[in-house]
């Protein structure tokens, strides 16, 4: 199958790794994998801030790039939401509707389309850790995925899934939202890791890498020793 | 002058880092999402129930005007009188001309959220008419000269000590850090007041149109003995209070009950269908009932926003709201806190200055998960946002976002910003290193996500 | 003072707005009301699942239920009852079983059929009412101001006594509605309350306390 990966931003400039570990479960799985390289974002800062204008015209570039591509897989539960929910939203209307509707039903989160679309759940993936998972609110309420994620990580070898209390609590990071009231952005944060902590665990894996820096940049500052790290990552792990 | 907005960031910068409040909230909502999950669990499809309120609500509201008219006609036929305010100002007079008319000095209240809205309590006083609040979190309240925490728990942010330092310096009680003992020091003192009070005056839950009832959920039995005792009993009520049959309480009652409480039902749910009946033995003269719109029928008309009139107050969504978690029920300064107060407040009327409560959210979605009557609340703050960027919008933030849109639009020039970026970050840890003061500053505020060495594209070229 | 006509005229026009296509929603049918009924909670099928039902709530709640073979023996357990709680002054009022049961009893009564004295009904230990119904999904107490001696008897004083039969107990919140509009049609009493165990807050630190403002206890009386 042609699989497109749709690279949001700050996974191409602040987690890369992400993307190139989804390439390599994809082509360990025999796909061809291409990468929508035009497509810079989806638009959802904008959106979310309620400059729709603005978030309309970077989705329809976004639309140009990925219309034709067969499936679209994106490494990140916002960004996939973006697609799927939001652009239909987004378009309805105006003479991108169609187009914005047909990229939806083509589009899929990463966990999402291995485990329902694939029908692929074992993956060869070892990662000898003690892991915890956060449920991002975009993943979990928008798209209404819990399962996939943990159906992929329980067959990683080798590694033991703990739950946290509250995993579906938000981590706080909410895009401009952090940026406009840091203090509370901080503290959903450390509930969070307070919670991921709780568990004992050596690693918080999710779906959203926006969630992962977030708790990462509040992690530091604490100095204990709570690796964050992508569900694709650990996937491509051997 | 300070603003709502910068009260706002004041308080909110103030409360969310105090981890005593953290620890305290935390704990007391835990506790509610756990019952809330054991009793959901016990229904024989919780989100089908949801689904049917969600539905009976939109049927109440599209028919609003003739499900008033029959509660009021049927209501009025057994002897009560039914009000109808326009807005705050017309209620406080409606309610200080039934009380004048009574020379009532003292009136015992159980808790409406509507009188908070239309600042009754002050509005009486002023008069010389002394309220007591009669709902214990209420009261405490009331001691504190604090507006209520949330809408359901009003002191669920005080610790029994609190409390027992309040009873002890305003009601001379003996110094105890006893629940059931303050609980029982409470009881002694609304007792007498009960009985002595001229007026009661309650909210409501539910206006039910097919008998003309008002119906009030309550666990304590202070709305009870309020609507016993008096000879005058007042209920103030939201026009969106309405449901269109009795038997929609079937299915309300325990949605109510659940979803604000994690209870099977409340302990009290009471009807009230007119003033004492001939051949009763006690119950009010005379009973009024206040309807009040105070900016819902202008709510009533926006295509999209009306979805929050069907709000049952239950407090279900401020409970899961991690928001309201970490700043607590004072920061946002309004009547209604929480998603379903950010969702109401900037559309009501005379509710300038409050735009900024939506934007104070993440947009988690946890508030409309858990909406018993399915309200689209965290959608409905994305259209708050929406709106206010086309009227209103921030120099500083459309600036940034054209510039946003410009860059996503030239693939390249998003490469050498990001070079750049990479450049100065390392510049900036550089100047840090070397003690560049401004820089350490800056560098430690967050730990400064770093641009990877290659970006995924670079990779992507190389293979 | 009514803005009744510019409030109704506010609301047709708001209502003539046309809602958001996203946001618009089905208003036509209603569910019916055996789905609606089916995704609550369950009433029991039988009277024997009823009682069962009805007996774990109030032990859940903290009510006190007393299940007796015949009504004949009710008068010896509000007796035994009011001898156990020392009882000295009790509020009731005309009905059947009250008028059977509170005819003998060793403490001081005050009817309040007719009117009664609020400092009085102050001062009693008990109320002892009759009861419109019991509700076996929830454990409620169905009263109203017709058939329980009025609204104070059964809040004021701090136990309550309720004298039932089991013929009165239904199955859920959705039968004792109908039992109502069936029983009293339009001539409403002026006050009817779903009693779900005794008054309770957890106001402080959310712990549970027992008589916050209603009665501290609840005893059901059954036959």
């Amino acid at each position: 199958m042609q699989i497109t990966l749709f690279v949001p931003c700050f996974v191409d400039s602040f987690a890369p790794r992400v993307a190139e570990s989804m390439v390599r479960v994809f082509e360990r799985l025999g796909h061809d994998v291409r990468f929508a390289e035009a497509a810079v974002c989806c638009g959802q800062p904008a959106f979310n801030a309620g400059y729709w204008d603005e978030a309309q015209s970077v989705a329809e570039r976004t639309l140009r790039e990925l219309a034709s591509a067969e499936a679209v897989v994106v490494g990140s539960g916002s960004c996939a939401t973006m697609l799927k929910r939001f652009y239909p939203r987004l378009f309805a209307g105006t003479s991108g509707a169609e187009a914005a509707q047909d990229l939806a039903a083509r589009s899929f989160e990463f966990a999402e389309f291995l485990v329902n679309e694939l029908g692929v759940s074992e993956l060869g993936a070892r990662f000898p850790a003690k892991v915890t998972v956060h449920d991002g609110c975009h993943a979990l309420r928008e798209l209404g995925l819990k399962r996939p994620m943990r159906e992929l990580l329980s067959h990683v070898k080798d590694l033991t899934l703990v739950e946290m209390a509250e995993a579906e609590t938000c981590c706080g990071f909410g895009g401009t939202f952090s940026a406009k009231f840091p203090t509370i952005s901080r503290a959903m944060g450390e509930q969070k890791l307070g919670s991921a902590r709780e568990t004992g665990a050596d690693y918080v894996v999710s779906c959203d890498s926006s969630c992962l820096l977030h708790l990462k940049s509040l992690g530091a500052r604490d100095g204990a020793a709570l690796g964050s790290v992508h569900l694709a990552e650990v996937l491509a792990s051997r | 002058m300070t603003s709502a907005k910068s009260e706002f960031q004041e308080r909110s910068a103030r409360v969310a880092p105090d981890l005593e409040h953290r620890a305290r909230m935390t704990r007391q909502l835990r506790l509610y999402s756990t019952q809330r999950a054991a009793r959901e669990g016990a229904y024989g499809d919780f989100q089908a129930a949801r689904r049917a309120a969600g539905e009976t609500k939109w049927q109440a509201l599209m028919a609003l005007d003739r499900h008033l008219l029959e509660f009021s006609e049927k209501l009025e036929a057994r002897g009560a009188k039914v009000h109808w305010a326009a807005d705050g100002a017309e209620a406080r007079a409606i309610v200080l001309d039934v009380l004048s008319k009574r020379q009532a000095k003292l009136v015992v209240k159980s808790k409406a959220m509507t009188a908070e809205e239309i600042g009754l309590a002050e509005a009486l006083a002023e008069r010389g008419i002394e309220v007591v609040e009669s709902d214990l979190g209420e009261f405490i309240m009331q001691l504190r000269k604090e507006p209520p925490y949330h809408i359901v728990f009003p002191a669920m942010h005080l610790s029994r000590d609190e409390v027992g330092e309040l009873f002890h310096a305003e009601l001379a009680a003996e110094r105890t850090d006893d629940p059931e003992a303050l609980t029982m020091i409470a009881r002694r003192v609304l007792r007498q007041k009960y009985v002595a009070a001229d007026a009661g005056i309650t909210g409501a839950n539910f206006a039910v149109a097919e008998t003309g009832m008002i119906s009030i959920t309550e666990n304590e039995g202070n709305a009870r003995l309020g609507a016993a005792l008096p000879s005058c009993m007042i209920t103030l009520v939201g026009i969106e209070k309405v449901l269109p049959k009795l038997e929609d309480l079937a299915l309300f009652l325990p949605l109510l009950a659940t979803a604000g409480a994690g209870q099977l039902l409340t302990g009290y749910n009471t009807l009230y269908a007119g003033p004492r009946a001939p051949g009763e033995s006690d119950g009010p003269e005379e009973y009024h009932v206040v309807l009040l719109d105070n900016g819902r029928s202008e709510l009533l008309a926006d295509p999209e926003l009306r979805d929050a009139l069907r709000c049952i107050r239950c407090g279900a969504c401020l409970n899961v709201c991690p928001v309201f978690r970490n700043v607590g029920g004072h920061t946002y300064g309004t009547t209604y806190p929480g998603p379903i107060g950010a969702v109401l407040t900037p559309s009501l009327r005379q509710q300038d200055g409050f735009e900024h409560l939506p934007d104070a959210s993440s947009l988690c979605g946890a508030c409309s998960e858990t909406c018993p009557v399915g309200i689209d609340l965290h959608h409905h703050l994305l259209e708050h946002r929406r709106r206010r960027a086309v009227t209103d919008p921030s120099p500083l933030w459309h600036a940034v976002f054209r510039a946003y849109a410009f860059v996503c639009a030239r693939p390249a020039l998003y490469e050498r910003l990001i070079s750049f970026a990479r450049f100065g970050t390392r510049l900036l840890r550089w100047a840090a290193r070397i003690g560049v003061a401004q820089a350490a500053r800056l560098a430690s505020e967050r730990e400064l996500p770093e641009p990877a060495a290659l970006t995924f594209r670079e990779r992507w070229r190389r293979r | 003072m009514s803005d009744r006509p510019a409030m109704l005229r506010r609301i047709r026009r708001a209502l003539a707005v046309p809602g958001s296509a996203h946001v618009v929603r089905e208003v036509g049918t209603s569910r019916p009301v055996e789905a609606v009924r089916a995704s609550l909670l369950p009433g029991g099928a039988s009277e024997a699942e009823r009682i069962a039902r009805f007996s774990e709530r109030c032990r859940e709640l903290k009510a006190d239920f007393l299940l007796l073979d015949e009504v004949s023996r009710l008068p010896a357990a509000l007796a035994a009852l009011v001898e156990r709680e020392g009882f000295r002054r009790i509020a009731t009022h005309r009905s059947e079983l009250t008028d059977a049961a509170c005819r003998d009893l060793p403490a001081s009564v005050l009817d309040t059929n007719g009117g009664y004295d609020k400092h009085e009904l102050e001062r009693a230990d008990a109320g002892i009412t009759a009861c419109d119904a019991l509700v076996a999904q929830t454990g409620s107490v169905l009263v109203s101001s017709r058939s329980a001696g009025g609204r104070g008897i059964s809040v004021l004083p701090p136990h309550h006594v309720v004298l039932a039969r089991r013929e009165q107990l239904v199955p859920d919140l959705f039968a004792a509605f109908e039992l109502i509009q069936r029983r009293y049609a339009s001539d409403f009493p002026s006050m009817l309350s779903l009693i779900t165990g005794p008054s309770r807050t957890g106001d402080i630190e959310r712990v549970l306390v027992l008589g916050a403002h209603g009665p501290k206890r609840l005893t059901i009386l059954c036959a």
